[in-house]
């Protein structure tokens, strides 16, 4: 069971108390975009083996969206921040190379 | 490969089952191959069967980085149907289907198919109209369905409860060649074909790298050393994301937790296979006696082979609700395998940005189904380096094209 800390009213809350909402951090292609643009943002998807971020709603709860940092292959859970944010914030980069030395960072 | 037949039982039991051969060969690599098929669950070793059996390819080596059928192929609930909405969806599964019918005879290995009826259950207004659309689409597809009454589902399954009092059955998707079949035997009868026409089938040989050389795929790394091949094919369902990174492109795939359960073995009870697909919850019974059942998949990204408790929670809760009778069953085991989806839920058989290299992958939640026609399809484009009229609807670019095969709505969860 996954259970992911609100940033928002910091309630650690059950993942049945939450709406996934996909990889976090895409950038929105914009009216200019070229097809091969707006499909890499519409379909292609990083599926790290790893760390990973991702939306998600604390829908039974508050209702905000926020975004956590997660490991695919072990479930444990790095940290979790508001969804307004445009990267992650510093010390939680730090947290995750500390503790994911491989890890290559988000492009 | 020495032929099963009545006659070999009789014999070898004559002299102690002592002349019985290998079923495969266990073969060291070799440095180069025509074609490398990443993969050997069903999806990989048919592709490679019908490289060999339909075009003559037999330079084959199929890597596996655990063992033989040992992922989705060994986890699924073994479920075979072709009941879909869309035209290219109900062509494929369809002779995936009907390759089914006759693969016990074509690989000389009792594969245990068992047409024993897919029936779906409608439980709302809205399941009901869906239902009735898709039977109307299969009969233009020439699938054989039909939308029966909830009598009729009464009769075919006594045990059911037709007035629940959330979700009441209000008639069934009900297509009676649909069925069952083993899926571990469905792995190691095309093992023992593509071994008996001297391909190599490695177990435990990751992949870690793919090379290219001039745009064009040239050889890949394994944790048997390198490996020259002039055409590459991933089928690797959940872990297609990883072994696209290492080929150098990116695909519209995330990988999540599907989940299984089967219970203690009972008496015959059922004799199809139900699928309700508003509560999420599939269930048949094994020869053995067991109710196999499946669930809903997880909405978030995971390798980890485990699902999510609420799901097992749910799909036991509706499933109760719909058979009272299991109530009180106690459940043996529950496992999770790894699915890859795609954001239309329909597969990926493609050429790549990569030259040479082909994948094809999410096939999501209901893969086993598809095993002989992806396979046919996959040997047709590999062998071809074009796709035959069953894979080309089902492209990579069809994103870009905005050409979706949706069956998202049209299949639900239970897929």
């Amino acid at each position: 069971m996954l259970i992911l800390t609100c940033p928002h009213c910091g309630i650690a809350a059950d993942e049945t108390e939450l709406a996934p909402g996909g990889e976090a951090h895409l950038k929105r292609a914009g009216p200019e975009a070229s097809d091969v643009e707006f499909e890499a943002y519409m379909f292609a998807r990083r599926n790290p083996l790893g760390v990973h971020f991702e939306r998600w709603r604390h829908a039974m709860g508050c209702g905000k969206w926020f975004i956590a940092a997660r490991a695919t292959d072990t479930l444990e859970v790095f940290g979790t921040y508001p969804a307004r944010t445009e990267a992650p914030p510093a010390d939680l980069v730090r947290r995750i190379r500390r503790k994911r030395p491989e890890w290559e960072g988000l492009p | 490969m020495r032929r099963y037949s009545a006659w070999a039982i009789l014999r070898e039991g004559l002299r102690l089952h002592r002349g019985w051969p290998r079923v495969w060969e266990n073969p060291e690599t070799r440095a180069a191959y025509d074609v490398v098929i990443v993969g050997a669950g069903g999806h990989g070793l048919a592709t490679a069967y019908y490289l060999g059996k339909n075009h003559g390819i037999t330079d084959v080596a199929v890597l596996e980085k655990g063992w033989l059928g040992g992922g989705n192929t060994g986890r699924n609930t073994t479920i075979i149907r072709s009941n879909y909405l869309q035209d290219p969806s109900a062509a494929i599964y369809e002779k995936a289907r009907s390759l089914y019918e006759t693969m016990s005879r074509d690989l000389n290995m009792n594969v245990m198919f068992s047409p024993r009826g897919v029936m779906m259950l409608a439980q709302t207004e809205h399941e009901k109209r869906g239902y009735l659309r898709i039977a109307e689409a299969n009969a233009l597809q020439g699938v054989s369905t039909e939308f029966i009454s909830p009598r009729r589902v009464r009769e075919l399954v006594p045990m059911i409860n037709i007035h629940g009092p959330r979700y009441p059955v209000l008639g069934a998707l009900w297509q009676p060649r649909g069925g069952t079949a083993r899926h571990d035997a469905v792995a190691w009868a095309y093992a023992r074909a593509c071994s008996g026409m001297g391909m190599h089938v490695i177990q435990q040989c990751e992949v870690t790298g793919i090379e290219s050389r001039g745009g064009r795929v040239s050889a890949v790394n394994t944790s048997r050393g390198t490996i020259r091949c002039n055409r590459l094919a991933l089928v690797v369902a959940g872990h297609s994301g990883r072994l696209a990174e290492m080929a150098g492109f990116r695909l519209p795939i995330e990988s999540v937790a599907l989940q299984a359960l089967v219970s203690e073995p009972v008496k015959p009870m059922l004799d199809v296979v139900v699928m309700a697909n508003t509560v999420h919850g599939y269930i048949s019974q094994s020869d053995k006696g067991e109710l196999v059942i499946g669930g809903g998949a997880d909405g978030f990204n995971n390798y980890t082979q485990r699902g999510s408790f609420h799901h097992i929670e749910e799909t036991v809760r509706a499933l109760c609700e719909t058979f009272p009778a299991i109530g009180r069953l106690r459940m043996m085991r529950q496992w999770g395998g790894i699915v890859d989806m795609t954001g239309d839920r329909s597969p990926i058989l493609s050429k790549t940005p990569l030259a040479g290299c082909y994948v094809n992958c999410g096939w999501g939640t209901g893969g086993f189904k598809a095993i002989p026609g992806s396979g046919w399809a996959m040997a047709e484009l590999v062998a071809n380096d074009a796709p035959g009229p069953l894979a080309a609807p089902f492209s990579l670019s069809r994103f870009r094209e905005g050409r979706f095969i949706d069956e998202s709505v049209a299949a639900g969860v239970a897929h």
